[in-house]
C-alpha cells in the first residue's frame, strides 16, 4: 500500500516553478510543530509505539539482546488495536535501512551505534543495555510521530509481525512511488543552481558535524584525564590510612580524610562511566545521522539536476502531447515532492535535534553537578572530626 | 614523670598567620560559599606568659633581590627577607611608631637554627622552610627566585620565628634576640658562643630533608661496634616515630603533586569546550544563547583551577613544617642516645679499671691480659710500681665514679627536659596538623561548590522557557494572538534570556501548565 504526501501548491520557487510545501510561515503552523514535538496532543495522535523489557537470548551460535515492542493505535492500517512483538537491534537496523530504501525524500531518526568496541564496552552490562533501549524507544517515536513514515509498511510489518526473518530474507517490495522513481535517478547531470534553503542545510550540516567531531574528541580527552587523575587519588587516600595508623588523637580524623578520598574516588568512576556510555554515542550517533542527511541532499541535488537537464532538451524538442504526463512532468514532479519533503522534515529535524542536544547537555551537567554534591558531603562530613577534642587525653608514659 | 613547666594552664591562643592565600577572584557567575576563609584560619601555638611572642611583635613583611660576591669571589643573585619588629605594648594605631627593621637572608636563618639545635639539645627546634622546591608539580617552579616561591618561603620564615619567639626557653635566647634586632655583628655574637665546635660533637643540626641522613661520625661507630644497651625506650618509639612520619608526609608530599598535576589536566581539557560551543553557538538560532552562555561557563571553570592549586599549596607547606619537625624529633632522640652512649661508655670504663684494682690488689689475673701474659712471661713488677699503680688507679676511680655520676645527672635531665619539650611538641602537632585538615577540606568544600555551581543547568531555560511559553500561548487562545504579539514576546524573552523576567501574564500561564 504505497502511501504519497501530495499538498496544494501554494508558493513558488524562485525560478518560478511551484512548489510544495508543508511549512507555510505563518507563527500558528510554527507554534503546531512546537507543541507537537513538546507535548503529543492525544486528540490527535493514533499511534504509540514503546521499548521496552530487554532480555538476553543465549544460542549456541549467538548471544544477543531482545527487546519488547508494545503498539497501541486506532489506524486502519493496523488489523489490530495493539501489538507485542520482540525485536533485536539487527532488525531495528534492517528497519532503518528499508525506510531510507523506500522513502529517500525523507530524513530517517538515526539509530544508536551498531558497532561496539568489545573489550572497552560491555554489550551486556545493564547501562549499555538500557542506553541503547532509550536509543531505540526514541527512534521508534520518532517513526511514529512522522505524517509519512509512520504509514510505511516496513514500519508496520516491524510492529506486528511476530517472526521478522521471512520478511527479512524476501526483501519486500514496499517501495512507494516515490522511492521508486527516485531509486532511479540517473546521476551525472549537473546542478545549475541549488536552491537557497538546502545550501543552507549542507552548509549547516558541515559546520555542525564539524562542531560535533571536535566535541567528541574533547570529551575522549577529558575521559582520559579523569582516568589518570584516578589512578593518583587510589594512591592519595590510602596513605591518610597509613597515616591515622601511627596517629593517636589524629587516628579518627585521618581515617575520615582516606574514606572521603575513596568516596569521591568511586564517584568520579561514576562520573567518566556516564560520559562514556551516555555522552559520547549520542554524539556519534548524530555524525552517522548527518551523513545519511548529506545523502539526502545530494539524492535531491540529483533529482533537481535531471529534471533541469530534461527541461532544457526539451525546450529543443517539442514533443509535448496533450494529456499525457511527459518525461518533463515526471520529473518536475518528482523535484517538487522531495523538496517538500524534505523541508518539512528539516523543521522537524532540527527540533528533534535541539532536544536531544539540550537533554544530553543538561544531562552531562546534571551529572557533574551530582558528582561535586557527592564530593562536597564526602569533605563535610571529615570536618566534625576534626573538631572533635578526645574525652581524655593520652597519659604520658611514665 | 616530667613535670611540664607550667604551659597548661597558661596556654593562650595567638593568631598568626602562616598562610595567607589570596581571595579566589569573585566571577560575575559564582560567589564562592561564605565559609572559613582560607586567610580566617589560625594555627594555635601554646605559649608561656613570658614569652618573647607576647611582648614583641615580629613580621617577616618583605622580600627583595640582592646582588653580592660569594664565598668563592663570584657574582650571586640572593634574596632578602626584611623581618620587622615592634613592641607589642604600642596599643595606640594612630600613633604607633615604625616598626624596627633589618633584612636578613636565607643562610642567615639556617644559622641561627644551627645554633639554637647546638645550644638547646633537648628541644624540638622549629624547622626553617625548605631549602630548595621540592613534590613541585609541573606548573610549580621548582626556582628559588621564583616569585611564587619566594612569597612562600617569606610565610615560612615568619612562621620559624613567631614559632621561637613562642617557646617558653628558646625565645628567651639572647643571641635570637640579636638576630631579630641587631643587623650587624650578630654573626660574630653567634660564633663566640663557640657553637661550631660543638657540631662535630653532636648529631647533624642541617635543616630541611635530606635523602641520605647525615650521621655523625661517632655514631656511626656506634652502630657498627656497639649498641646504646639501655637507651629510654619512649625515645626508641619517637625515633621510630619521627622515621615513620617522615616517610608518610613525604610519601603523601609526593603523591599530592601528582594529583594536583592530573586535576589541572582536567580542568584544562574543559577550557577546549568554551571555544567550540561558542563557535557552534554562531551557526544555531534557537539554542544559541545557550551554547554562548554554556561555552563561557566551561572557560570559567578552567580558568578557577589556578587559585584552586594555589591555595593548596598553603595546605602542601603546612604538611611540609611538620616533615621536617619530624627530623628534628628525630634528632633529639639522637642526641639521647649519644648521650646514653657516652654514659655506658663511662661505666664500662669504670667498671674495667675496677677490675685493674683488684687484679693488681690480689695479684690474680681474673681475665686474660696482655699484662698479664708480659709480667708471668717478663717477671713480675716490683712492689714500688705496684703501689704507683695502685693509685693511679684509685685516682682514675675517684674520677670515674664523678663521672658516671655526672653522666648520669645528665642523662636523667635530658631525659626529663626533652620529655617535656616533646609532650609539648606532640600537642602542637596535633593541633597543627588539625587545623591544616580543616582548612584543606575547607578548600575542598568551596572548590565543589564553585564547579559544581547549579547554574550551569538553569543555562537552558531561556529556550525551553521560549518554547514553553509559546505552547502555552497556543493552548491558551489560539485566535487570540497574532503575528506581531507572538513575535514580540519572543524577542522580549530571547533578550532578557530569563524565564523570571518574563511578563506577570505568562508567568502565570506557567504555573498553569506546569513547567518547570
Amino acid at each position: 500500500m504505497p502511501v504519497h504526501n501530495h499538498q496544494q501548491p501554494d508558493q513558488m520557487l524562485p525560478n518560478g516553478t511551484p512548489v510544495e510545501t508543508s511549512s507555510p510561515a505563518s507563527s500558528s503552523s510554527l507554534l503546531n510543530r512546537l507543541q507537537l514535538d513538546d507535548e503529543p496532543n492525544s486528540e490527535t495522535r493514533d499511534l504509540f509505539v514503546t521499548v521496552d523489557d530487554p532480555k538476553k537470548h543465549v544460542s549456541a551460535m549467538e548471544t544477543f539482546i531482545t527487546y519488547r515492542v508494545s503498539t497501541k493505535t486506532t489506524r486502519n492500517e493496523f488489523d489490530l488495536p495493539e501489538y507485542t512483538v520482540r525485536r533485536r537491534y539487527q532488525d531495528f537496523d534492517w528497519l532503518r535501512s528499508k525506510l531510507e530504501e523506500s522513502q529517500p525524500t525523507h530524513l530517517i531518526p538515526p539509530l544508536p551505534e551498531k558497532f561496539v568496541v568489545k573489550g572497552v564496552v560491555d554489550r551486556f552490562s545493564e547501562d549499555f543495555v538500557e542506553t541503547r533501549r532509550k536509543a531505540l524507544d526514541k527512534f521508534l517515536k520518532r517513526i511514529a510521530d512522522h505524517p509519512v513514515l509512520s504509514f510505511n509498511d516496513h514500519f508496520n510489518v516491524f510492529l506486528t509481525v511476530k517472526d521478522l526473518n521471512p520478511y527479512k530474507k524476501q526483501g519486500l517490495a514496499f517501495i512507494t512511488k516515490m522511492g521508486e522513481s527516485v531509486k532511479y535517478v540517473t546521476g551525472g547531470y549537473k546542478l545549475r543552481s541549488r536552491p537557497v534553503e538546502f545550501a543552507a542545510m549542507g552548509d549547516y550540516l558541515d559546520m555542525f558535524s564539524q562542531k560535533l567531531g571536535t566535541i567528541d574528541r574533547i570529551a575522549q580527552r577529558i575521559v582520559k584525564e579523569q582516568a589518570e587523575y584516578l589512578v593518583e587519588l587510589r594512591e592519595y587516600g590510602p596513605i591518610y590510612s597509613s597515616w591515622s595508623a601511627i596517629e593517636e588523637e589524629l587516628n579518627k580524623p585521618l581515617n575520615g580524610v582516606s574514606n572521603c578520598v575513596g568516596s569521591c574516588c568511586i564517584t568520579l568512576d561514576d562520573l567518566s562511566e556516564d560520559m562514556s556510555e551516555d555522552f559520547l554515542p549520542v554524539l556519534r550517533e548524530y555524525v552517522l545521522y548527518i551523513e545519511s542527511m548529506k545523502n539526502v541532499l545530494r539524492k535531491r541535488d540529483q533529482v533537481q539536476a535531471e529534471y533541469e537537464a530534461k527541461l532544457e532538451t526539451a525546450a529543443y524538442k517539442k514533443e509535448e502531447k496533450q494529456g499525457t504526463p511527459t518525461n518533463v512532468e515526471k520529473c518536475q514532479d518528482r523535484v517538487e515532492c522531495f523538496n517538500a519533503d524534505l523541508k518539512a522534515d528539516w523543521d522537524r529535524w532540527q527540533s528533534n535535534k535541539r532536544q536531544d542536544f539540550r537533554q544530553l547537555l543538561m544531562g552531562m551537567a546534571d551529572k557533574n553537578i551530582q558528582y561535586y554534591e557527592k564530593c562536597l558531603a564526602a569533605w563535610e562530613s571529615v570536618i566534625p572530626l576534626l573538631q572533635e577534642k578526645l574525652e581524655v587525653k593520652s597519659e604520658s608514659h611514665s | 614523670m616530667a613535670d611540664r613547666v607550667g604551659l597548661d594552664e597558661d596556654e593562650v591562643s595567638v593568631g598568626i598567620n602562616p598562610a595567607p592565600g589570596p581571595d579566589p577572584e569573585p566571577e560575575a557567575e559564582t560567589r564562592p560559599e561564605a565559609g572559613p576563609d582560607i586567610s580566617d584560619v589560625k594555627s594555635t601555638i601554646m605559649e608561656d606568659k613570658t614569652c618573647l611572642s607576647k611582648k614583641m611583635e615580629i613580621n617577616v613583611s618583605e622580600a627583595e633581590k640582592r646582588t653580592g660576591k660569594n664565598a668563592m669571589n663570584m657574582q650571586e643573585i640572593y634574596t632578602v627577607y626584611l623581618i620587622e619588629t615592634r613592641p607589642q605594648d604600642s596599643q595606640n594605631d594612630e600613633d604607633s611608631s615604625a616598626p624596627d627593621s633589618l633584612w636578613r637572608r636565607y643562610s642567615e636563618f639556617e644559622l641561627l637554627r644551627n645554633y639554637l639545635v647546638v645550644t638547646y639539645p633537648c628541644i624540638v627546634v622549629p624547622p626553617l622552610p625548605e631549602k630548595r622546591a621540592e613534590f613541585v608539580w609541573h606548573k610549580l617552579s621548582a626556582d628559588n627566585m621564583d616569585p611564587d616561591f619566594v612569597e612562600r618561603r617569606r610565610i615560612g620564615l615568619e612562621n620559624f620565628l613567631l614559632r621561637v619567639a613562642s617557646h617558653s626557653t628558646l625565645s628567651c635566647d639572647p643571641i635570637f634576640y640579636l638576630f631579630l634586632t641587631q643587623e650587624s655583628g650578630w654573626k660574630e655574637a653567634a660564633n663566640e658562643t663557640g657553637f661550631q665546635a660543638k657540631i662535630e660533637s653532636t648529631a647533624s643540626v642541617k635543616p630541611g630533608i635530606h635523602k641520605d641522613l647525615k650521621v655523625d661520625s661517632r655514631l656511626k661507630a656506634l652502630n657498627a661496634t656497639f649498641r646504646v644497651k639501655n637507651p629510654d625506650q619512649r625515645f626508641m618509639e619517637l625515633k621510630h616515630y619521627g622515621d615513620e612520619l617522615q616517610s608518610i608526609i613525604s610519601h603523601l608530599l609526593r603523591v599530592r603533586a601528582r594529583v594536583a598535576d592530573r586535576l589541572y589536566g582536567v580542568y584544562k581539557v574543559h577550557g577546549n569546550y568554551g571555544r567550540v560551543f561558542s563557535e557552534w553557538s554562531a551557526i544555531e538560532k534557537e539554542m544559541g544563547d545557550g551554547l554562548q552562555s554554556a561555552g563561557h561557563h566551561m572557560d570559567v571553570y578552567a580558568a578557577s583551577i589556578d587559585d584552586i592549586l594555589e591555595e593548596e599549596e598553603h595546605y602542601a607547606d603546612q604538611l611540609k613544617e611538620y616533615l621536617f619537625f619530624a627530623e628534628a624529633l628525630r634528632s633529639v632522640c639522637r642526641k639521647h642516645e649519644l648521650q646514653q652512649y657516652d654514659l655506658e661508655m663511662a661505666a664500662l670504663d669504670l667498671t674495667s679499671k675496677k677490675q685493674q684494682r683488684e687484679e693488681l690488689a690480689t695479684g690474680t689475673v681474673r681475665t686474660f691480659s696482655l699484662k698479664g701474659m708480659t709480667s708471668k712471661l717478663f717477671g713480675q713488677e716490683t712492689p714500688e710500681q705496684r703501689e704507683a699503680k695502685l693509685n693511679v688507679l684509685e685516682e682514675q676511680i675517684a674520677d670515674g665514679e664523678e663521672l658516671v655520676k655526672a653522666k648520669n645527672l645528665e642523662c636523667d635531665d635530658f631525659i626529663k627536659d626533652a620529655w617535656a619539650d616533646i609532650e609539648r611538641f606532640k600537642e602542637q602537632k596535633n593541633n597543627d596538623l588539625k587545623e591544616a585538615l580543616i582548612s584543606y577540606a575547607v578548600m575542598q568544600i568551596s572548590m565543589c561548590k564553585k564547579s559544581g555551581n547549579p547554574q550551569q543547568r538553569t543555562l537552558w531555560r531561556s529556550d525551553e522557557s521560549l518554547r514553553a511559553t509559546f505552547g502555552f500561548l497556543h493552548k491558551w487562545n489560539k485566535t487570540a494572538f497574532c503575528d506581531g504579539k507572538v513575535l514580540m514576546l519572543e524577542a522580549q524573552l530571547r533578550i532578557e534570556n530569563d524565564a523570571d523576567s518574563m511578563s506577570s501574564l505568562v508567568q502565570r500561564a506557567f504555573r498553569k501548565i506546569e513547567f518547570v
